[in-house]
């Protein structure tokens, strides 16, 4: 979804018109280089112990590992216009989905390392967040984020809350019944529901040319009357300004949206992916598009940062992951007593 | 004040209007709910009380409608949904055991899943292999939901009530041939049922018939077997008691193993397939906790490993009946190996 880069002009004024200032797009900055530095921190953990021999169950991170290093202007155009109360529900790829959705890094990550201080005390996993302050939640079931999400966004229409609910979800988990029956439900009860698909272009190896009769979303959820989004997920301003609508529209009791951000992760579909379905030549090309220098260029060209603001936006993110990141790996496992508490309440 | 009722349709819907004319948290999914009271009748007479707003017709999408109910209740609804019959869960299983059986867990606790599931159970009237299974032991086998399996009007209700009290999923699997309405055989009895509010208590088996020279352990409709199957017994000298599960998870162990201590004999009646299933699980316990009082090996009688076939006579072969449970007692009060 390559576009052009905008003339000065054309830039200023899409930025002021769509009503994004100086702060919220230094606040974007800061919180895709948080993301970023988080993501590549884990991926740094993760593979301690796993080296020369890749084994799943070594090293202080255990099983698999699903990253979405290049995604994070998905995440943060959308994250920036939610509240405490609206829910997300995410996938199996969800730390930048929570981030975005102001989980705090430190019970995240102490999570991910399994530690009693995690979100969940250690039993969720990566793959398995929640936090039930910021009502944020996922599944490492693909599909599963569609009907969850409308679910929430049922219960806000039906108590009458002002309340947004947002499904994350890839391409490859658009192929599921779970999206095309969502939509309908979500218009017949004009649920204030987003529906977000990440089009990283591959579901797992499979390339979406591969596994899609045809290659958009929108053109799926637009034969159910639902006012759909196509952007460029590389492209902080253009995600922001889709979800502004999508969710203004949500809360005004306008029902649901769509909107398909094509994007690209930078790092295989799991840690240890040999990523024999892509070249290298490929990942290079969209390191082109890398959202976060490209939203840094435009606050330069917009003249609302320089060089050492970028760097200190930049340095104070990274502080903020490594105070996370000690926090988790400093914090105790669980005592194995508490695997047998909390099926039930 | 009490008054006289048939089946337990009448007693479950009963139970969810006396709570959701309180409960604003309480709304009711599913496939044909508002009409045809859920088909099976667990929901009749709600639509008309409440309305749209809260007894909701779903389009025929298991796996999305239950994904709401999900969704719903990590917000604070407490959904209520029907699964019309049990044999349709594989078109929506993934969200209820991957997720509303499993978030309050994988979420440390933060998540809630006060989700009550109603569906309908069994065969017995000719609906064939995907219209007439029991499966209650899919759902019991997997950790996170509550089974219960009420055998009469007064359990149904008072269960029902203590499901939509209970902030877990609970699943009511409620039998064809006990709702009471006009278009199924009946096997329950007509019952006097309080007109005001109350629970049954989960994980309290009843004892209900007093017996001692075996014991036999049933839930929903096989309860009303064994007791015919008891009474036939009796006639022949040989005194039965008959133990109602009421709800298999929680399971009262207690009940079952002092029954089994007190007649040393047991005979497991189950509408479920009999490999891996609740009779294996039953007869566990009752080895855990009364080894040393059997007097002979423990007997089960369910559903061979084949699926429910159509025509009478098949059917009737596969589903345990009154007469094979009798010839099954009387087996295992034949086959004393140990005084």
């Amino acid at each position: 979804m390559w576009k052009p880069e905008p003339s000065l002009a054309d830039l200023r004024y899409t930025v002021e018109k769509s009503g994004l200032t100086p702060e919220t797009l230094l606040a974007a900055y800061r919180q895709m280089c948080l993301i970023r530095s988080f993501e590549e921190t884990i991926a740094d953990r993760y593979y301690i112990g796993k080296t020369p021999q890749f084994n799943m169950a070594a090293g202080p991170i255990r099983g698999e590992m699903h990253l979405a290093v290049g995604q994070e202007a998905v995440a943060v155009g959308v994250g920036m216009h939610l509240r405490d109360p609206d829910a997300v529900v995410s996938t199996h790829r969800p730390p930048h989905h929570a981030l975005a959705k102001g989980v705090p890094a430190d019970k995240l990550a102490a999570e991910i390392f399994g530690k009693v201080t995690g979100l969940c005390r250690g039993k969720g996993g990566h793959m398995h967040l929640f936090d039930a302050e910021r009502r944020f939640s996922c599944s490492g079931i693909v599909g599963a984020s569609f009907p969850q999400a409308a679910g929430a966004a049922f219960a806000f229409r039906h108590r009458g809350e002002p309340h947004v609910a947002v499904a994350f979800a890839g391409e490859g988990a658009a192929n599921h019944g779970t999206f095309a029956e969502t939509l309908n439900a979500a218009v017949l009860w004009r649920l204030p529901l987003v529906i977000v698909i990440e089009d990283n272009m591959y579901a797992d190896s499979t390339p979406k040319w591969q596994a899609l009769a045809q290659p958009h979303q929108f053109q799926r959820a637009l034969g159910f009357n639902v006012p759909s989004y196509l952007v460029d997920g590389m492209d902080l301003v253009d995600v922001w300004r889709a979800a502004k609508e999508a969710i203004e529209r949500a809360r005004a009791g306008y029902g649901p949206s769509v909107i398909e951000a094509v994007c690209y992760r930078y790092r295989g579909h799991f840690e240890g992916d040999a990523e024999e379905y892509r070249t290298r030549e490929e990942v290079e090309r969209w390191r082109q598009l890398d959202p976060i220098p490209r939203l840094g260029e435009r606050l330069k060209r917009l003249g609302w940062a320089d060089d050492a603001t970028l760097e200190r936006l930049r340095r104070e993110a990274e502080e903020e992951v490594a105070r996370a990141v000690a926090f988790a790996e400093q914090s105790p496992l669980p005592d194995p007593a508490e695997a047998l508490v909390g099926v039930f309440r | 004040m009490t008054r006289t009722m048939k089946g337990i349709a009448f007693a479950i819907a009963e139970a969810i209007d006396q709570e959701m004319s309180e409960r604003p948290d309480i709304v009711v999914l599913g496939e044909d709910v508002t009409y045809w009271g859920a088909v099976f009748g667990f929901t009749m007479g709600l639509y008309e009380k409440y309305g749209r707003d809260r007894v909701i017709d779903t389009p025929i999408t298991e796996q999305t409608f239950f994904g709401m109910a999900a969704g719903a209740a990590s917000v604070g609804m407490h959904p209520v949904v029907s699964l019309m019959f049990v044999d349709f869960l594989g078109a929506g299983f993934d969200q209820m055991y991957n997720h509303i059986a499993k978030n309050h867990y994988m979420s440390g606790g933060q998540f809630a899943m006060p989700v009550t599931i109603l569906t309908a159970i069994g065969g017995g009237y000719g609906d064939a292999a995907q219209h007439s299974q029991v499966l209650y032991g899919l759902f019991a086998h997997v950790p996170g939901f509550k089974v219960v399996v009420p055998a009469t009007a007064y359990d149904a209700k008072g269960l029902t009530i203590a499901a939509l009290r209970d902030p877990n999923p609970v699943v009511i699997f409620g039998h064809k041939l006990l709702t009471g309405l006009p278009f199924l055989p009946f096997e329950g009895q007509e019952e006097a049922v309080p007109e005001d509010r109350y629970t049954v208590e989960f994980g309290k088996a009843a004892v209900r018939r007093e017996g001692s020279d075996l014991t036999m352990i049933a839930a929903g409709l096989m309860v009303h077997r064994c007791m015919r199957a008891a009474e036939e017994l009796a006639r022949d000298g040989v005194s039965a008691e008959v133990i109602d599960l009421r709800t298999l998870v929680p399971l009262d162990r207690e009940t079952i193993v002092a029954s089994a201590r007190k007649t040393g004999r047991v005979l497991i009646v189950d509408e479920d397939y009999q490999s891996y299933g609740m009779t294996g699980e039953i007869a566990f316990q009752v080895q855990a906790g009364a080894f040393d009082a059997l007097k002979a090996p423990i007997r089960r009688l369910a559903v061979p490993d084949v699926p429910i076939p159509f025509s009478e006579p098949l059917e009737r072969a596969v589903i345990p009946s009154v007469e094979r449970i009798v010839a099954e007692a009387k087996s295992l009060l034949a086959a004393g190996v140990r005084a």
